[in-house]
């Protein structure tokens, strides 16, 4: 079994492309009309080469990704050429299609949890593509397949493969389903994997991780990979080549080095500019102690502890465990962690969604232990909250005006001539033409709709912002300018301001202090560059280590540094 | 980044009905359906408006200026359609069978709607008690077969026979009763998804009171699937209504023309060869069903945009792109991918 693994690595010197793809035109009909998703784009992977196409949603790489596999939907049409291994993807039979994917062409998928199926083991998945496909002109025994799932288990760094080829996929963690994805993809040993956001679904720690993997099997086994990703990060971390596309279109292609060091086009520039790069613009630059500590403590946190309740017969889960921390007037309080880590709850908590169930909470001299929604009412105008998801966070029936000046209606009676001033001010306050509030919310941009949802959160002058996550659903450039705005309107209202991001970078570009937390606890609080640049704490070090920066040669440098602490 | 600016005109009240909207955005077999389906129900509702004058006669008229009507007639030119064994003429008696048809489907659906929606709104967004008490209601509903449950409603009510509003409301609240648990669960399964959006939690976070997040931002958004479940449901209602009157729990014919009464009179005429009495009520209900099942079906899969037909792409030039590759020869073999 292990004989055909090295193959391919034999074939890299010949000067042949694993995939071509010549002039490439995807288009999709819809209600609105046609879409031309993918315009022109051209580009050769070579054996055993890492090429990465980068973009921002809409820019038509995951279609290009799907293409490669032929996994269009019906509705799409495509014309040019994919080839590879000497078929063209787009015009061969469905029959020979299935024959190239698994054996030829692989994909990886962004979210493990669903690209599993979570009522078959999973050995029985892996060996199910193993079995679809003859090999040397038979096929193998249910048996023989196992084994191989099982080689390719290991292949991919589970631990006692043995045993957990019999394991269902919520026996795993997120970080190892997604090496079970790996795993399957791998089973044919295919000469090409095709990874749509590999690690875009998982905690900044296990991306590292999958990344590491990735790169070995590019070096042990010549793997070619396609690596769709809008993760400048991943990108400085794993490719060779990178090809960046706008609007359907390829607008740049150099290898990496080359690309980050010295971009050509425009809009590459700009889309450089916009990542965030930790440790470069940090909000507490120089400070020597903790700033803003003049002003009232408007949320206090002693001990405090979010359970929620466990099913018949077991224990609750502690969300939040025992976490003090305070945030004063005009101070931005970052709280970083991964999924899980029990952030957003905390957030939730203070907003008043989330029942605190031990230890103490005072939100704005409220103590929220006792909570009662009549009581806590007449404090709601005094806090607001942004959603992660600007789309969701509005409702799709009324118009962007209304939705603004709900606040407003809630707690004032403006009038509805006053009403419609003070939300044409408030959306000037974000830089939104007035003129938007006539617009319902689906004719906004992601961007555009998160900057109408913080100036509704801005509606009563609250003296306290909950920002929880806000802009993680955003492209890069956009976030960017969120981000500004954000920082400009805290300075400009003075109000107090939570935080809430998975993003170290984007935290520690906000944030006076930042609160780390891990699994409940609050592992560490600091001046955010403090923080950020001499972690303290394992796992602050670890997470910092793990976030991929966008730059080859110091993330080179970087991975380095991370192999040691995790060897040590 | 530039963003593409969606500054598309409203489009006219008109063209965003429900039915119209559809109409528009349909294509090929499922567009055909609709047509149908909606040219079926056209009818029925002109029949049933228009029905004093398309009707010859009145639905209980038994005999004119030239004497009584002959019974058990076959088709004739002055009876177009027959006459019944009881002396009714047929033809007048489908045409003013549509008018109870109506009648009932409007009265029992309004009830049924605005009883299941209030109730699914409260059930779905308080939850605790009056939640659990509702759903036990609505499954113990369920758990009887219809027409025996609107049969018992109907005896309950009116005795079994009635007038013509007595009649119409016995068989509307034996329907809405069957109807409200579907609507009920309809709406509280919707309001209990959108009491977990965040736009509801932000309404939530601003201190909206319960009685305007359920008003203002759930009611509109958890209504959408109505328009389907009405048309379903009015070609359920005709054939309780229809059901009742078989069985002899319907509307006097001296009160009101009811299919499903004529159908069961006629039930003896086909042993002994006459059709006429019993295919042409039949046939009134089978094209009316047919139309309304055909309207919402095809509502149903026009509102989903996995199942809804679209027009090919690429039959339009693509603009802003250079001249230079070409579709491939055979179209058959880019359509596949």
């Amino acid at each position: 079994m292990t004989t055909n693994l090295g193959n391919l690595s034999d074939g890299a010197g010949t000067e042949q492309p694993v995939l071509t793809i010549d002039r490439l035109q995807v288009t999709f009909a819809t209600d609105g009309g046609d879409v031309h998703a993918v315009k022109d784009v051209s580009l050769n992977v070579g054996a055993g080469e890492v090429v990465a196409i980068v973009g921002e949603s809409g820019s038509g790489k995951t279609v290009t990704a799907k293409t490669i596999l032929g996994l269009l939907p019906e509705t799409a049409i495509s014309s040019g050429a994919v080839v590879i291994n000497g078929n063209n993807v787009i015009s061969v039979s469905q029959s020979t299609l299935r024959k190239i994917r698994g054996r030829d062409v692989a994909m990886v998928f962004q979210e493990p949890s669903t690209a599993l199926n979570p009522v078959f083991t999973v050995g029985w998945q892996i060996a199910e593509g193993i079995r679809a496909h003859s090999t040397d002109g038979r096929r193998l025994s249910a048996k023989e397949a196992k084994e191989r799932a099982t080689e390719a288990l290991r292949k991919v760094g589970i631990p006692d493969p043995e045993t957990r080829v019999n394991y269902y996929p919520h026996q795993f963690s997120g970080g190892q389903k997604q090496r079970v994805v790996i795993a399957a993809a791998l089973a044919l040993n295919p000469g090409l994997i095709v990874a749509d956001e590999p690690t875009t679904a998982l905690d900044v720690t296990v991306q590292a991780e999958i990344l590491q993997l990735l790169r070995d099997l590019r070096d042990n086994y010549g793997t070619s990979i396609v690596l769709i990703t809008h993760n400048m990060g991943v990108v400085a971390d794993l490719a060779d080549r990178v090809v960046v596309m706008y609007q359907g279109d390829v607008v740049e292609e150099a290898p990496a080095k080359v690309l980050f060091a010295e971009p050509r086009q425009e809009y590459t520039k700009k889309l450089l500019a916009a990542v965030p790069h930790l440790g470069r613009n940090s909000a507490s630059e120089g400070a020597r102690g903790r700033l803003h500590q003049d002003g009232k403590i408007l949320v206090e946190a002693k001990n405090l502890t979010i359970e929620y309740p466990g099913r018949f017969g077991r224990h609750g889960f502690k969300a939040v465990n025992d976490v003090s921390f305070t945030v004063s007037e005009n101070e931005v309080f970052g709280l970083v962690g991964e999924s899980g880590s029990g952030k957003s709850t905390i957030g939730r908590a203070i907003a008043g969604l989330t029942r605190t169930t031990g230890g103490s909470l005072k939100v704005l001299g409220y103590e929220m232990l006792d909570f009662k929604e009549r009581t806590f009412r007449p404090l709601r105008k005094d806090i607001g909250f942004v959603f992660q998801d600007p789309a969701a966070s509005f409702n799709p029936h009324l118009t962007i005006g209304e939705c603004v000046a709900e606040p407003l209606l809630i707690h004032t009676r403006p009038g509805a001539a006053g009403a419609r001033k003070k939300v044409g001010e408030l959306l000037e306050a974000v830089q939104l033409p007035a003129s938007y509030a006539e617009r319902y919310p689906h004719e906004l941009s992601g961007g555009q709709r998160q900057r109408a949802s913080l100036a509704r959160s801005l509606a009563l002058n609250p003296r306290l912002l909950i920002a929880d996550e806000p802009t993680s659903a955003l492209d890069v450039s956009v976030q960017a300018k969120v981000l500004d705005l954000f920082k400009d309107i805290q300075e400009q209202y003075g109000f107090a301001a939570l935080f809430i991001s998975h993003d170290l970078a984007v935290v520690d570009m906000l944030s006076h202090w930042v609160g780390v937390l891990y699994k409940g606890r609050l592992v560490e609080q600091g001046i955010g560059n403090q923080v950020m640049g001499s972690p303290q704490h394992d796992y602050t070090k670890r997470l910092i280590a793990s976030l991929p920066v966008p730059d080859p040669d110091e993330q080179a440098r970087r991975r380095e540094a991370h192999r040691s602490l995790l060897g040590g | 980044m530039s963003t593409p600016q969606l500054t598309r005109a409203k489009e006219p009240l008109f063209s965003r009905l429900p039915v119209i909207s559809h109409l528009k955005k349909s294509v090929g077999l499922q567009r055909g359906m609709l047509i149908v389906g909606v040219v079926l129900s056209g009818i029925f509702l002109l029949t049933s408006i228009f029905a004093p004058l398309l009707a010859p006669y009145g639905y209980s008229q038994l005999s004119d200026d030239s004497g009584s009507f002959p019974t058990q007639e076959a088709p004739s030119a002055k009876h177009l359609l027959g006459t019944t064994v009881g002396g009714y003429d047929v033809l007048s008696r489908v045409v003013w069978g549509s008018q109870t048809a109506v009648t009932v489907i409007i009265v029992s659906v309004a009830m049924s709607l605005f009883l299941g929606v209030v109730l699914g709104l409260l059930s779905g967004y308080f939850g605790g008690w009056l939640d659990r008490i509702l759903v036990v209601v609505a499954d113990a509903i369920y758990a009887f077969p219809t027409l025996l449950l609107a049969i018992v409603i109907s005896i309950v009510i009116s005795r079994g026979q009635s007038s013509f509003w007595g009649g119409i409301f016995s068989c509307a609240f034996s329907i809405t009763v069957v109807f409200v648990p579907q609507y009920f669960r309809v709406i509280r399964a919707e309001t209990i998804r959108l009491k977990a959006e965040p736009f509801v939690e932000s309404a939530k976070v601003l201190g909206a009171s319960s009685v305007r997040i359920i008003g203002r931002h759930i009611f509109k958004n958890a209504t959408r699937t109505l328009p389907l479940m009405f048309t379903l449901n009015a070609s359920e209602a005709i054939l309780t209504l229809a059901g009742l009157g078989f069985l002899g729990f319907g509307i006097e014919p001296t009160s009101a023309a009811e299919w499903g009464f004529d159908l069961n009179k006629a039930l003896a005429d086909t042993s002994s060869g006459i059709w006429w009495t019993g295919v042409f009520p039949g046939v009134a209900m089978v094209l009316t069903v047919l139309g309304l099942t055909l309207v919402g079906e095809s509502i149903n899969d026009l509102n989903d945009p996995r199942i809804r037909g679209r027009k090919r792409a690429g039959r339009t030039p693509v603009p802003g792109t250079p001249a230079g590759p070409e579709l491939p020869a055979n179209p058959a073999e880019a359509g596949k991918s």
